[in-house]
């Protein structure tokens, strides 16, 4: 592909060397691995915990219809448990997140404002 | 009942000046292109999260959910349980990344490591073609209610609604910019919230709080006995039918992590901390929000008399929530019924009034920032120049959607939003996850993805059945197809397109990845990476 001479404008520019810097430490491959080692699996879960729901209310009618408690069936107890397991993951994640991916980004972040005192606007 | 068509205009006028002072407010807050596109970044999570739910629990939401629900019964449901889960598409992988790695619309992100030209192009189209189509929705639903509480089926009165409405959201976003919106959309899911809750706890008192009892009583005035409380009563007829469903479902979970109107919303905050607080609370708001319409849809089923009923499926279902606000308040020529039908209108005029102004806004800034600044100036013109375009494109925007809104009045709210989702999830979603994930992903790949994705999902719906093709309503020889009877275009067996043009989308990104190589998009991605997850050098919020 012809990406070579170019105008400025039209490639992407070069934000700062620091983030290479960031980007070589241990603690920004842990945050990294940290946090794909929650959303990704989330992610394919959710979306097939999902699907299944779908799935079975048009082609498992006669399970999805049976009664619970008199007029509560099994189709509307499967769609409250999504609702349920929305609510579980947000919260979830939430706690996750706060305990182990804020504490190291704050670091990286704390040590992108060093790497760019000075040459950049300064700090904030 | 000229008395209560008095009450229903003083209610929706106090909206509409209640909305307006607001925007005149925040006017003299804003300063700069951060204040008029982002709020300044200064808005809390807590605030955010109540914003995201104004702009999100659109009219489709509280009168089309609620009316797919009285009309078919446990289908409508599925809408409510998709626009909820779709929510942890938006947490776990979107919101965080794009506050960190972009400034002010969708397109920013992909050229942070993009040549800027081309994405930023296709971006905008994208961008404004959903805005548009779930602009018509909101409009659609405006033109219903009006007409409801003139008591005429007047043409006239309806095209007047849209018309207002769309002067107003043009007023909204050409002068209160971010932060005008923003307080509106923090209002009005308030004032919703507030309404159905007060609507919803009406209902269940006549029912003895009896959820059992509430669904066998609108199972047996549906007159469809238990199926009306089972899947399959719409979708279920045929192999087709329930294909078409598990493409709506599809669309409808992938889709709002791509809708540009809640994308700039997690630019309104300081930190990406703040974006996942904003979405946390907007989950719990939402979720709230469809366990209400379960019980709004279900009950006007069971409480509606057959003439209210039939009034509902005139409506294609967009009436059920006033008109049962009407019946708990007491039913019509009651004062109760009177007070709480105008109430609950007013609270859903809100309701439209802050969706339109969210996605009038987030389609002219991206007109403004992408097309006409990066694009058409290569990144030279003024902010000033940049603002009075963005002003310039509210204005036609809002036009457009004023006149395709006029022959769209037969479709059902829900539905026109379920279009917009699918089209989301195929243009829109695709580029931003590969680009946040998938090193490789260049330029080529973003912009076969994102056009890929807009012409199949609206092509595909040009040539399916709510185009051509349905024929007549054997019952009320109403023509059930937009077109015309005598042309027949119509070779797409389904109605929601998704299950056919996300994937596309998603293979012509890896596709046209594969088959180009941009060396400084795989360069750049490491800056992107490092930026979006730890928030370095993001931009931060204004200081006044």
């Amino acid at each position: 592909m012809a990406d070579v001479n170019q105008e400025p404008h039209e490639q992407a520019a070069r934000h700062d060397p620091a983030y290479d810097q960031l980007h070589s430490e241990p603690d920004f491959h842990e945050l990294r691995r940290a946090y794909r080692a929650f959303v990704f699996p989330a992610t394919v879960a959710f979306l097939s915990w999902y699907l299944l729901y779908v799935l079975m209310s048009m082609w498992a009618p006669g399970f999805m219809s049976k009664q619970i408690v008199d007029n509560i069936n099994v189709a509307l107890v499967f769609g409250l448990l999504q609702f349920v397991t929305t609510f579980l993951l947000a919260w979830l994640y939430s706690r996750y997140s706060t305990a182990r991916l804020d504490p190291l980004a704050r670091t990286l972040d704390e040590q992108y404002l060093r790497l760019t005192r000075g040459t950049n606007e300064g700090g904030r | 009942m000229d008395g209560d068509q008095a009450l229903t205009t003083t209610l929706f006028l106090l909206v509409v000046l209640l909305t307006v002072a607001i925007t005149f407010w925040a006017s003299r807050q804003t300063k700069g292109a951060a204040d008029f596109y982002a709020g300044g970044r200064g808005f809390s999570g807590v605030q955010n999260g109540l914003a995201i739910g104004g702009d999100y629990m659109s009219a489709a939401s509280f009168l089309g959910i609620s009316g797919a629900i009285a009309l078919s019964g446990y289908d409508g449901f599925l809408y409510s349980i998709g626009f909820l889960v779709a929510w942890l598409v938006a947490l776990l992988l979107v919101a965080e990344m794009l506050r960190n790695s972009g400034r002010y619309t969708m397109a920013d992100q992909l050229a942070f490591r993009m040549r800027q030209r081309p994405v930023r192009t296709a971006a905008a189209t994208s961008t404004v073609v959903v805005s548009i189509f779930y602009l018509l929705a909101q409009m659609v639903g405006a033109g219903a209610l009006v007409a409801l509480l003139l008591g005429v089926d007047g043409e006239a009165a309806k095209n007047l609604t849209i018309f207002v409405v769309g002067a107003l959201m043009i007023f909204y976003v050409t002068v209160g910019g971010m932060k005008g919106t923003t307080w509106v959309q923090i209002v009005k899911a308030v004032l919703l919230m507030g309404g159905s809750a007060l609507i919803v706890v009406l209902v269940l008192a006549e029912f003895g709080f009896n959820l059992s009892d509430l669904l066998g009583t609108a199972a047996s005035n549906s007159g469809k006995g238990q199926a009306f409380l089972e899947p399959g009563l719409k979708y279920g007829v045929s192999t087709t039918s329930k294909i078409d469903f598990v493409s709506l479902g599809i669309a409808l979970v992938l889709g709002t992590a791509g809708l540009p109107h809640i994308l700039i919303r997690f630019y309104t905050v300081p930190t990406s901390r703040d974006a996942r607080k904003s979405v946390l609370w907007a989950i719990g708001l939402i979720g709230t929000f469809y366990l209400f319409t379960l019980v709004l849809g279900f009950g006007a089923a069971a409480m509606l008399t057959s003439d209210k009923y039939a009034e509902v499926a005139a409506s294609g279902g967009n009436l059920a929530s006033p008109l049962l606000a009407e019946a708990v308040g007491g039913g019509e020529g009651t004062t109760g019924g009177a007070v709480l039908l105008a109430l609950i209108s007013a609270v859903a005029f809100a309701t439209i009034l802050a969706v339109v102004a969210g996605l009038t806004l987030a389609s002219s800034v991206s007109v403004a920032h992408d097309l006409y600044n990066s694009v058409g100036k290569r990144g030279t013109a003024t902010e000033a120049q940049e603002l009075r375009v963005t002003r310039i494109a509210a204005c036609v925007i809002g036009l457009i959607a004023i006149l395709l809104a006029i022959p769209a009045q037969r479709l059902n709210i829900a539905f026109l939003v379920a279009l917009a989702f699918a089209i989301a999830a195929s243009a829109n979603l695709p580029s931003i996850v590969y680009n946040m994930f998938w090193k490789r992903f260049n330029t080529r790949g973003a912009v076969w993805s994102i056009y890929g994705g807009l012409i199949s999902s609206v092509g595909l719906v040009i040539f399916s059945p709510i185009m051509s093709g349905k024929g007549i309503d054997p019952n009320t020889g109403k023509n059930l197809s937009l077109l015309p009877t005598s042309i027949d275009i119509s070779w797409f067996p389904l109605e929601n397109p998704g299950i056919v043009s996300i994937p596309l989308g998603f293979f012509l990104g890896w596709l046209g990845t594969v088959t180009s190589r941009e060396p400084t998009a795989e360069e750049r991605y490491t800056e992107l990476e490092v930026r979006a997850l730890t928030g370095a050098g993001a931009e931060q919020a204004v200081q006044h």
